[in-house]
């Protein structure tokens, strides 16, 4: 790849300008989007960004077509990603789950704002942390981060195309209208320094590729459109040929291989950040915006003689529940503070499994949480 | 696995064999369904039309003719109900160098699917639809659908239809295809002929066939094999290129009227000179 149209250099950009440079970094060559406040940025810089470097951007009818553009487009052979809210991330569902059929590598971004339907469209919300993971029908695994910085919108998007390719599949970036309206520093490194994931490419003669044989990872290798290698995709149950199958064994064989492509490889997926974890009686677990606002509680309570650590969750799923279940035996509970009514929290209950409590401090969106919530339950933690 | 079409020295080689995936017939459409009359013709239309075949991707949506893709040995997609319209202007934005055909039914195109139809038709994406119309929903049991004509039964209309049907090749020129066509399965070498025009035309080109559910369709409305609706077609179809296709609706009886409707030039996506996106080698 050429370093044309890449922007190496210091910037002061919005989050959502950020994910559309990290997108171009990482390779991205073709978004397909509607627009939809507040993600409709993400589209625009698209448009103007991608005829620099060869790409398509196509502003489909809505965003179900959207997604199925984006999955068609993967399939011809090209990264590709769109960027919607909740009301668009609702109709994303149904093809976010061709996606994960087909075993198509992609990138979604939501920029979440508050809901349920329509909801305070300008305004922020981490409501759809639940949807990320179970919104489309069926059982599967899915991989979905959440930036709470321009600069990490920017890295966290570059990450999700490499996951995307390393295991077939749709990757969810979880941002929210207050990361992706922020103004902040973000630095691009020159392309050379980025490292970028290659699609996992056939290695038989036409004749004897299977589209679905996995490899020993349980990753199949991914012929695109046009090379002769003639396959079928189906969102049917398949077997390894990709035909379909209606047998309980078939689904049992594919289902299993889909979840379990991810869950085998949590330890190379999960990221988290840690603060002074270690030899706390408190750990404030959150993600997102929802981060730094709880940093100022966290400040304030050290202040105030609290022994309380700060576990920041960059990937959310897989959960990272091993980590959580760690410090369960060592803290006396968990506080989580989300802008939601508690999804996380509910994960993280189930990973402390009742070695340490969790404390779910909730809002409700349209802005971000008073510090002085997230204080007060710190020290309700440690009574 | 189950081979039911054989090569062995003995025996001629079926000159569509190479373009089916015999591995996987019999197919499982119903006996007097036309929709092995259409793959038919659409396979002879393809070497009809000189179209490297490795640079043919069939796309599907979801019932009947949504098995279509399954069958056809180039690179093909099932893909969602409704949505194969879609999928297809991303695999043909992205890979320009590709034909992509869109083979679907009436009740994927025009009711779930009916909003993509006409913004690709808008956009006059480079692809082509064979649009299947039997009239109904055939794979979930026989329901009237955005094609069935006012009176007709189906499972969801004992008493009749009562809704306004859409008439195929007036929706599609009105979305901007610059080729429109409509033919029966009994107008196999007609249909046929227009396949190949439809692919080898630049835009968005739109075939409808209309074709017998006997198992449904018919079996509700006095035309009970595929045989009586083949019989039906042949008595009551006629010829008329250049027809307006806003006069070409199509009741529970009466005339159906062919052939080719709109054959026009208009700007197409993606244009040419459209780059290679960087596609993953």
């Amino acid at each position: 790849m050429s370093d044309r149209g890449h922007l190496e250099g210091e910037h002061f950009m919005s989050g959502d300008d950020a994910c559309a440079e990290g997108a171009i970094s990482a390779g991205c060559r073709f978004f397909a989007g509607y627009p939809i406040t507040p993600a409709t940025e993400i589209a625009e810089r698209m448009s103007d960004r991608l005829p620099e470097v060869d790409g398509t951007y196509i502003q489909m009818e809505d965003e179900l077509g959207s997604m199925a553009a984006v999955v068609g487009a993967s399939c011809g052979g090209v990264k590709a990603m769109t960027a919607t809210s909740g009301p668009g991330f609702s109709l994303m569902m149904e093809n976010i789950g061709l996606g994960i059929m087909l075993e198509t590598p992609c990138v979604v971004v939501n920029v979440q704002r508050a809901g349920p339907s329509t909801g305070l469209p300008t305004m922020v919300a981490q409501g759809d942390m639940m949807q990320a993971r179970w919104g489309s029908h069926g059982c599967y695994s899915i991989i979905a981060v959440s930036p709470d910085s321009p600069q990490e919108v920017y890295d966290l998007t570059i990450k999700a195309f490499n996951l995307a390719e390393r295991f077939r599949l749709p990757v969810l970036v979880m941002t929210d209208a207050a990361v992706g309206h922020m103004y902040e520093k973000v630095v691009i490194p020159p392309l050379s320094e980025i490292e970028l994931v290659p699609r996992r490419r056939p290695n038989v003669p036409p004749e004897e590729y299977w589209p679905y044989m996995p490899d020993d990872d349980l990753v199949p290798p991914m012929a695109n459109t046009g090379e002769g290698y003639r396959f079928h995709a189906t969102g049917l149950t398949h077997d390894e040929q990709g035909y379909p199958e209606m047998t309980a064994e078939a689904q049992d064989r594919l289902v299993r291989r889909l979840v379990e492509k991810v869950e085998r490889y949590r330890d190379e997926i999960i990221e988290v950040e840690e603060d002074s974890i270690e030899g706390s009686e408190v750990v404030v677990c959150t993600y997102g915006i929802t981060a730094r606002v709880a940093m100022i509680a966290v400040e304030r309570a050290r202040q105030e003689g609290i022994r309380v650590g700060m576990l920041r969750l960059i990937t959310i799923w897989p959960f990272p529940q091993d980590r959580i279940s760690e410090i369960a035996r060592q803290v006396k509970a968990f506080v989580v503070p989300e802008i939601n009514y508690g999804q996380i929290s509910l994960e993280v209950e189930r990973s402390a499994a009742g070695r340490a409590g969790t404390i779910l401090v909730p809002h409700m969106g349209g802005d971000v949480h008073n510090p002085e919530t997230i204080l007060e339950a710190i020290r309700q933690a440690v009574k | 696995m189950n081979v039911i079409a054989t090569t062995d020295e003995t025996q001629e080689k079926h000159p569509l064999e190479d373009y089916l995936r015999v591995d996987r017939l019999p197919h499982i459409w119903c006996p007097g369904c036309g929709l092995g009359t259409i793959l038919g013709a659409f396979l002879r239309s393809l070497l009809e039309s000189g179209l490297p075949p490795d640079k043919v991707s069939v796309i599907s949506g979801i019932g009947c003719t949504g098995r279509v893709a399954g069958y056809i040995n180039l690179d093909s997609f099932h893909t969602t109900h409704g949505r194969a319209v879609a999928f297809a202007t991303g695999l043909k934005l992205a890979n320009p160098e590709l034909k992509v055909v869109v083979f679907s039914g009436d009740g994927d195109l025009a009711a779930i699917g009916g909003n993509h139809l006409i913004h690709a038709g808008r956009r006059n994406i480079d692809m082509t639809i064979l649009c299947v119309n039997n009239f109904n929903y055939g794979m979930t049991g026989g329901q009237f659908g955005p094609t069935t004509p006012e009176t007709a039964r189906s499972t969801t209309s004992r008493a009749g239809n009562i809704e306004n049907p859409f008439n195929m090749p007036a929706l599609a020129a009105a979305s901007g295809a610059v080729y429109v066509a409509r033919w029966t399965t009994a107008q196999v070498h007609q249909m046929q002929r227009s396949i190949t025009e439809a692919l080898l035309k630049k835009g968005f080109s739109f075939v409808e066939i209309i074709s017998p559910c006997p198992t449904y369709y018919g079996r509700m409305n006095r035309q009970p094999t595929g045989l009586d609706q083949m019989r039906y077609y042949r008595s009551n179809s006629i010829v008329r290129h250049g027809a307006n296709p806003n006069e070409v609706g199509v009741g529970i009886s009466g005339q159906i009227v062919t052939g080719k409707f709109i054959d026009v030039e208009r700007p197409y996506m993606p244009g040419p000179g459209n780059g290679d996106n960087g596609r993953q080698t």
